[in-house]
């Protein structure tokens, strides 16, 4: 039973200036302890804004570190989840399931990718 | 698991129909087994349902709650045949059942509450663990009902023929039926009894992966996964149970050790030469988390004599291997202790040997062999190939090279995989 690693990608500059809503966050605690009780969700956590990020670059021998915002990225990593689920069509489902619960303004795009085990 | 190969994209909706019924369907035999009384009879209405999907979804599109679908269609007909039952029951001037008691609250079009799931789950567990069952029958029938495995699955990680599997599988549901085993969580006295059966299942499933008896991989993980999933869904099921806490514990500090137990070509590698670095920090942080719940829980529950149960105890001793970083900073004399604790809490001669190897390592191989060598007449271990492999490493350390070599050929000759015994007969070789 592969472990998934579920890369949240929001567009920051057009997400939803106020944040999840209440009902969102509502819906969202409902499905983490679903998918707890279904020993489906290893971990999971949201992403604190790419503003307060800093990205470390390894290129030809230098070192570059750059402070956010990172103005060229569309969409960014805004949370992850990782899942044990015994194929991708099933961790596809529940990711199916999470997105499902976001309001229809919101525009998120999780990639969903097997972790190498061993 | 070994991936399918990949259909054809006009099976798509197809293949996500049922990746949404095996996600689901522990739920909908669980809530329909309550209504009909029967896990062999919930299963088929859980497949009918499922069939039904197949059929409609194509057409009429995805419900917005496939989950909830499934599980209306399967209690829709749960309820039908309870009635038909009922009717014919009549007929033969017999006492009918009560539907009202045997129907879900509230109409079943509505999401069922999870309260209710979870309680309808509970009594599926402790159903398919029930003690008129043999240890196989239950393994199979959990694995099947609840780890939502197909019998091929089943039997390709047993290593035994599909047709033995799914014999077994109906046989279990049929003595389930013969027996009248009630759908349901048992109170009382009984309790500690059956959840000890749940408990053993899970472990002997994740065992059964983790040190394979037959074949020749040391390691069939999938397995492993599968008891590890079942643990946890087991305590968010019954949060306030500190020893289903413990085998969660010590289940995800086993599994955390996977990646570092065999080697590049898939021989086995001693928990003394394993690379710490390939440790799994998550599972080892997971189990370090159940445990502490399971110590959490037990404090505000009735414990025997404040003892902590043998899943805690063994669950605890991983943890000590967990927090040392190398081999050399392994805290020998806790772990002696929780031996100690184990060996007077569940005694067994597998116990006491464990016991051995770490009383050898706390205070020297002298006193480790004197426990050994209490063990020799035991006949539970008589062809136990790890008590010659144990003693011949103590025999080694006290420097009785030539009976130490006998040991590991005799463990050698005692095992039934194959990368073990290649591994004892180089310890035989290389004794000094």
């Amino acid at each position: 039973m592969p472990r998934y690693l579920s890369m949240i990608r929001i567009d920051e500059q057009n997400a939803p200036a106020e944040g999840p809503s209440d009902a969102l966050m509502e819906r969202m605690g409902e499905l983490i302890e679903e998918m707890t009780k279904a020993g489906v969700l290893l971990d999971t956590s949201g992403l604190k804004p790419t503003a307060e990020g800093t990205r470390v670059r390894w290129e030809g021998g230098e070192m570059s570190v750059t402070d956010g915002p990172f103005t060229e990225a569309k969409e960014v990593v805004g949370g992850y989840a990782m899942l044990q689920a015994k194929d991708m069509a099933e961790a596809v489902e529940w990711t199916k399931r999470f997105l499902q619960i976001h309001e229809a303004h919101w525009t998120v795009t999780c990639e969903v990718r097997e972790i190498v085990e061993g | 698991m070994t991936p399918e190969p990949s259909e054809p994209s006009a099976d798509a909706p197809a293949r996500a129909i049922e990746t949404v019924f095996r996600i689901e369907s522990p739920r909908i035999i669980a809530g329909v087994a309550r209504i009909v009384r029967d896990v062999g009879i919930a299963e088929e209405l859980a497949q009918d349902a499922l069939v039904a999907a197949l059929e409609q979804w194509p057409r009429e599109g995805v419900p917005d709650n496939p989950g909830a679908w499934l599980m209306a269609t399967a209690k829709h007909r749960a309820i039908d045949l309870v009635r038909r039952r009922e009717r014919y029951a009549r007929k033969l001037a017999e006492m009918g059942r009560n539907l009202e008691a045997a129907a879900p609250h509230g109409h079943v079009d509505e999401p069922a509450d999870p309260d209710d799931i979870d309680d309808d789950l509970l009594r599926l567990v402790f159903t398919a663990c029930h003690p008129v069952l043999s240890a196989e029958a239950r393994i199979g029938l959990t694995l099947r009902l609840l780890g939502g495995l197909t019998t091929v699955e089943i039997a390709r990680a047993y290593l035994v023929p599909e047709a033995t599997v799914a014999q077994r599988i109906v046989r279990a549901k049929r003595t389930l039926a013969a027996k009248s085993v009630a759908f349901e969580v048992p109170y009382g006295p009984e309790r500690e009894a059956r959840l000890g059966s749940v408990l053993e299942v899970i472990y002997l499933i994740f065992n059964e992966g983790y040190a394979a008896t037959a074949g020749d991989d040391l390691l069939r993980p999938a397995l492993c996964e599968d008891a590890l999933r079942l643990a946890r869904v087991l305590a968010e099921l019954m949060p306030k149970e500190p020893e289903v806490h413990g085998l969660v514990a010590l289940l995800e500090i086993q599994a955390s050790r996977s990646a570092a137990r065999t080697g590049p070509s898939g021989e086995p590698v001693l928990l003394k030469d394993q690379q710490r670095s390939r440790w799994n920090r998550l599972l080892i942080r997971r189990g370090f988390a159940a445990l502490a719940r399971a110590e959490t829980v037990s404090t505000g529950a009735m414990s025997t004599g404040g003892v902590p149960g043998p899943y805690v105890l063994q669950a605890a001793i991983a943890a000590c291997h967990a927090h040392a970083h190398t081999y050399e900073e392994t805290d020998w004399a806790r772990i002696a202790t929780l031996y100690g604790l184990l060996a007077a809490r569940a005694p067994s001669p597998v116990v006491e040997l464990n016991r051995a190897v770490a009383v050898s390592m706390a205070d020297g191989p002298e006193a480790g062999l004197a426990i050994v060598d209490a063990l020799a007449a035991e006949p539970a271990l008589r062809g136990y190939h790890l008590l010659p492999s144990v003693r011949g490493d103590l025999l080694e350390r006290v420097g009785r090279v030539e009976e130490a070599r006998e040991e590991f050929e005799r463990a050698a000759s005692l095992t039934r995989n194959e990368r073990e015994r290649g591994l004892l007969l180089e310890r035989a070789r290389s004794a000094h």
